[in-house]
């Protein structure tokens, strides 16, 4: 049975399984008490144990319904036959669009799936969400782009956004690097939003040398939803991935709560900063590169470029480190926190510090064990917003004479992915030193202007 | 042949085999929304709020088979935008779905429990949360949020007939829609949230009078658990309706209750005139595909030198002429279905939906709107169809939407010898109804993932225990004995939306104002106001209790009060004091007026000694020579009473 009985348990399982009821049947329910039920049997998500069976009525309601062992449970139709039936009275499928894209050559763009749902379909008969990830699915779903681009799509893994890994990243880099040598125009990555910056870094850092823009995208709402930002989001990255004049990675979202404009931030600047709003990515000391106007498709260029579209050839320098550690500095931090890392092997630790990078005095020692076994150490700040200093205050002074690199406005998580990046590049401790003090991928802005702060309701 | 017109008095609904269902839509009274924090009061919108807004689009989105919701599609096609504004006071990121839902409030799901209860309707074991496309932009997520607490049950109406109750249901009101401009639908978000609840009976109500009384019986049973809104918008209607042979029509947005019976009669009325039309058509030996065989004919050189200024202007913007011959069909357009509304306008309500078309014209009400005999004779003759016996329809508008348009009508046309179509049809200020979109499969619920079930425990069942409403004539039987009400009068309080009103000024001035008196300004003075056309929606309850403490105060003589009453319906943002002054109602107070009498009594003290209360008549007379019409006569008299009393008190 396994899956067909999804989420049962206890009595209303083998309730279930003696009239050998599968999960989409339409059943009848009948109590002792005397009430009866009939409905298409649901899976039942809820983690608790309680003696119950979901129903989806006739009239498309949910319920849950006590049973017992005196409880009689039959199947009146198999959910084959049900979908037979809904197949037959189904009228033709109609598509979003009158108009179909004509047929002159337009920019190649391969939109790359990670995980997630960009387009996505409702299972009839459970209300689940099913991935859908053809080219053939994104046209259906979100003709627009077709208008834009001549769409490929391929799904290169399909994971929760929170279970990327870094040698994940080296896929999707290989991915990305295939498809532009292949003569893609623009690449576009459909990825979860929680750890979406993180490989928008790790692209940044690994493509040296980019021809093309690379986009990442993703929604904050499920496709499933008429209010999704999933085809808003979709069409600008598409846009950005087609017709944007600059070659860098970005990170493509909603630019207000309003479906007016999306921004395109640098991979390396750009953060996640809401748990649940559409414009939750925003450049932290660092502003957009554009706008994206997807209704007009148009795109308003906020900024200079690193790169021009077509002005490199493609360069790529795969592989992460992963014995690098990202940690925050709390207040009263042990410090063996530092020394089980350094004992353990790790080559790298970005350190979240306060304020304008410090740690607690008693870190210290561990610190100068940390450089005196070639781990590098960076110093970033909790305040993501301004820049590294460690020259103000005397323990600041004390971390960079036990070696501490400073960050610089480096936002915490792309310290990390640099890190993780370089050591993977050179064996040298000064050498990788050195680097994480270079801007290698637009990661470091020398100038804050007084506007790079957001102001806060007051 | 049929008659043209039509009169409503001549149809029997019984006859007819009609059958009605209520779905009873109304606002819970509880603190906050039913998924987020936000209070459940709506906001003045003049009195300047802070109020942030944003704007979306919605896309349509399609089941597992496909299917996709056409209405929506349709002005997603538009590109239709909503233009969404949050009054920071009663709205936070939920609303503007930039949040997930927090869990469902659970005293919404008691209050619903309690009236599942009063209507002998078992709960739901687990409660579980769903879905409800709707892509009109009254949800800024696209959907409803709506779950069943409760099935079957049942409620008695006054007259002994009991309506079976289906389905109650828990659900998130919708926000209000304030305007159209252009492209943008705006609306205000403070609505969005608020708990209703929906109540659907059975189809066992049979005449539009039954179908009132339930509706009239539900609603009082909600109010009188006191834990629901009232006012404008707090309640809804929904009906389905169906008579023998025809079909379960589902009429939206119902809101005056008084004009339910007439909705339902005339929905009676329009199914059976469908169905005389159908069998008239067959009559005729008009076949379903002699319709659908009809060609759409490009007819713009017949209007060229026109003198109808709709087709003139949808030609000058580059529009083509279309006509269909409809066969057959001669003066069964210009036949009403309901007082007012043709069969042709129910075919020009399908060019609108499908066409995207202003309107059509047809040959039943031809020659007309500048349209000359000339060109009808054109018509007739470039179409080849025969005059009192086929019709003509026509659409102005760019070639593609003409075309559409025309399409649909002659799909709707052809199931004219079918009967009556499955819409769902959108109520009138008339009585009358309007094609809204065809009704909505029943793929268009799915379960709100992000909300967990909630189990009906025991214990929640015995907090909803506490709140079930008591019944009417327990209710009944309360207020004869505490306040003295007489049976008839509070069998009419407690019909009223006021209620609760009533009960809270009668508490707190029944010792000065008596509690009939106080039951009298909702049952009586408001309503006879209303029948003379004084929009008392106007009156707000602070007013109502001024009114009653001015009473209490001496300060408004009762024969003022329907002036009062109709002074403030007219200037709603006035209180009562200033309708008094402005009213030239004088304000003597109760010392002067006490000082005047002891004056009055003074000045004729013998004639009091001697005649003792017998000489009230005399001092009231010329008391309220000089106080008529500023103060009330029973409370002169109360003083005149007392001061003669303790006159008499001296002397003995
Ligand atoms: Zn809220």
């Amino acid at each position: 049975m396994g899956l067909s009985l999804e989420g049962y348990t206890g009595i209303a399982r083998s309730l279930l399984e003696k009239a050998g009821a599968k999960v989409g049947d339409y059943i009848r329910i009948r109590r002792s008490d005397g009430r009866e039920f009939k409905g298409v049997l649901m899976p039942r998500y809820s983690i608790s144990s309680r003696p119950i069976i979901v129903v989806k009525l006739d009239n498309g309601y949910n319920v849950g319904v006590r049973v017992d062992e005196s409880t009689v449970v039959e199947v009146i139709k198999t959910k084959e036959a049900l979908l037979e039936e809904a197949r037959q009275g189904a009228p033709a499928v109609i598509p979003l669009l009158e108009e179909a894209p004509s047929g002159e050559r337009k920019p190649r763009v391969v939109i790359l799936g990670t995980g997630g749902t960009i387009a996505s379909r409702i299972e009839y008969e459970t209300g689940a969400v099913k991935p859908a990830f053809s080219a053939r699915d994104i046209l259906d779903a979100v003709p627009e782009v077709g208008f834009i681009a001549d769409i490929e799509a391929d799904v290169i893994m399909n994971i929760l956004s929170e279970n990327m890994r870094p040698d994940l990243w080296e896929k999707i880099v290989d991915a990305v690097a295939k498809r532009i040598s292949e003569g893609a125009d623009g690449v576009v990555i459909a990825h979860g939003t929680d750890t979406m910056a993180y490989t928008a870094a790790a692209l940044s850092f690994a493509l040296r040398g980019l021809p093309v823009p690379v986009a990442l995208v993703g929604a904050q709402r499920s496709s499933d939803r008429p209010s999704s930002d999933a085809a808003f989001n979709l069409i600008s990255a598409v846009l950005v991935a087609a017709k944007a004049p600059f070659a860098e990675v970005t990170v493509v979202m909603h630019g207000t709560i309003s479906d007016t404009y999306a921004l395109a931030h640098r991979g390396t600047k750009v953060r996640k900063m809401h748990t649940s709003r559409r414009d939750a990515f925003q450049s932290i000391n660092s502003r957009p590169l554009a706008k994206i106007y997807p209704f007009e498709k148009r795109i308003e260029l906020l900024r200079q470029a690193l790169r021009r579209r077509g002005e490199q050839e493609l360069e790529v320098s795969n592989g992460f480190e992963k014995k690098v550690a990202l940690i925050k500095y709390y207040p009263g931090m042990d410090p063996e926190i530092i020394d089980f890392l350094v004992d353990r092997g790790y080559r790298g630790i970005v350190i979240e510090g306060t304020g304008l990078g410090h740690v607690g005095e008693q870190l210290i020692d561990s610190l100068q064990r940390a450089y005196e076994n070639e781990v590098v150490v960076v110093m970033t700040s909790q305040t993501l917003f301004g820049r590294i200093n460690m020259n103000v205050y005397i323990t600041g002074r004390k971390l960079l004479s036990v070696g501490v690199v400073p960050g610089e406005d480096m936002l915490p998580e792309t310290a990390f992915v640099k890190l993780s990046w370089i050591l993977a590049h050179t064996d040298s401790f000064e050498e990788a030193r050195r680097l994480v003090r270079e801007n290698l991928a637009g990661e470091i802005e020398y100038r804050h202007t007084i506007d790079l702060y957001p102001r806060w309701p007051h | 042949m049929i008659e043209q017109k039509i009169d409503p008095s001549k149809y029997d609904p019984r006859e007819l085999g009609l059958k009605v269902g209520l779905e009873i839509h109304q606002q819970l009274d509880t603190r906050h929304k039913l998924f987020c924090g936000c209070p459940t009061e709506l906001i003045h919108e003049e009195q300047g709020h802070e109020i942030d807004e944003f704007i979306r689009q919605l896309r349509p989105t399609r089941s597992e088979l496909g299917e996709v919701d056409i209405a929506a599609l349709f002005e997603w096609r538009k590109g239709r935008l909503y233009h969404y504004h949050a009054p920071r006071e009663s709205t936070c990121l939920v609303e503007a779905d930039e949040e997930p839902p927090h869990e469902l409030n659970r005293e919404a799901l008691i209050i619903g429990l309690a009236v599942a209860l009063a209507l002998k309707a078992s709960p739901v074991d687990e409660v579980y949360v769903m879905r409800k496309i709707v892509i009109d932009g009254s949800n800024t997520t696209g959907f409803q949020r709506t779950a069943i607490i409760a099935l079957g049950g049942e409620i008695e109406l006054p007259s002994g007939k009991v309506v079976g109750i289906q389905t109650i249901a828990i659900e998130e009101d919708a926000a209000r829609k304030i305007r159209e401009q252009g492209k943008y639908t705006h609306y205000m978000l403070d609505r969005l949230g608020v708990p209703l609840i929906e109540i659907s009976t059975a189809p066992d109500i049979e005449t539009p009078e039954e179908a009132y009384e339930t509706a009239l019986t539900i609603g009082q049973l909600l109010r009188l658990t006191k834990r629901v809104k009232r006012g404008i918008g707090t309640i809804r209607q929904d009906l389905n309706v169906s008579i023998r042979g025809g079909v379960k029509t589902e009429i939206k947005g119902v809101q005056r209750l008084d004009l339910l019976p007439k909705i339902v009669l005339y929905e009676a009325i329009r199914q059976k005139r469908l169905l005389e039309i159908r069998d008239e058509l067959v009559r005729r030996g008009v076949r379903e595909e002699d319709v659908l065989g009809q060609e759409i004919v490009d007819v713009t050189t017949v209007f060229e030198k026109t003198r109808s200024k709709i087709i003139r202007k949808a030609l000058r913007s580059g529009g083509k002429v279309l006509a269909v011959k409809l066969p057959g069909f001669a003066k069964l357009l210009g036949a009403e279905v309901q007082p007012g509304r043709r069969f042709g306008t129910e075919l020009a309500d399908y060019a609108r939906f499908w066409g995207g078309v202003g309107g059509l014209f047809h040959t039943d009400e031809l020659p007309n709107y500048g349209i000359s005999e000339e060109e009808v004779n054109k018509l007739y003759s470039v179409l080849g169809a025969r005059k009192e016996v086929d019709a003509i329809v026509i659409v102005a508008d760019r070639e593609t939407n003409a075309r559409k348009a025309l399409r649909a009508v002659l799909e709707r046309a052809a199931y004219a010898l079918k009967g009556v179509p499955k819409e769902t049809r959108a109520a009138k200020e008339d009585g009358t109804t309007r094609f809204m979109r065809p009704q909505p499969g029943s793929a268009r619920m799915y379960p709100e993932t992000d909300i967990p079930p909630i189990e009906v425990t025991e214990e929640l069942l015995s907090e909803a225990r506490k709140l079930v409403p008591p019944k009417p004539q327990e209710k009944i039987k309360v207020l004869v004995e505490k306040y003295g009400l007489s049976t008839e009068l509070a069998k009419q309080i407690i019909r009223d939306v006021r209620l609760d009103l009533f009960e809270e000024l009668a508490e707190k001035y029944g010792s000065e104002v008596s509690p009939s008196y106080i039951a009298s300004i909702f049952t009586n003075i408001l309503r006879s106001l209303s029948r003379e056309g004084v929009n008392v929606e106007n009156i707000h309850d602070y007013h109502i209790e001024e009114l009653v403490d001015a009473i209490a105060k001496g300060r408004l003589p009762k024969d003022a009060v329907p002036d009062v009453l109709s002074y403030i319906a007219k200037n709603p943002e006035k209180h009562v004091a200033d309708a008094i002054k402005e009213l030239g109602i004088t304000v003597v107070d109760r010392e002067a007026i006490e000082k005047m009498i002891e004056e009055i009594i003074a000045s004729m003290i013998d004639e009091v000694k001697e005649k003792g209360l017998r000489a009230m008549n005399k001092v009231m007379g010329r008391a309220m020579a000089q106080l008529r019409g500023r103060v009330d006569g029973r409370v002169v008299a109360d003083i005149v009473r007392r001061k003669i009393e303790e006159v008499i008190g001296e002397k003995q």
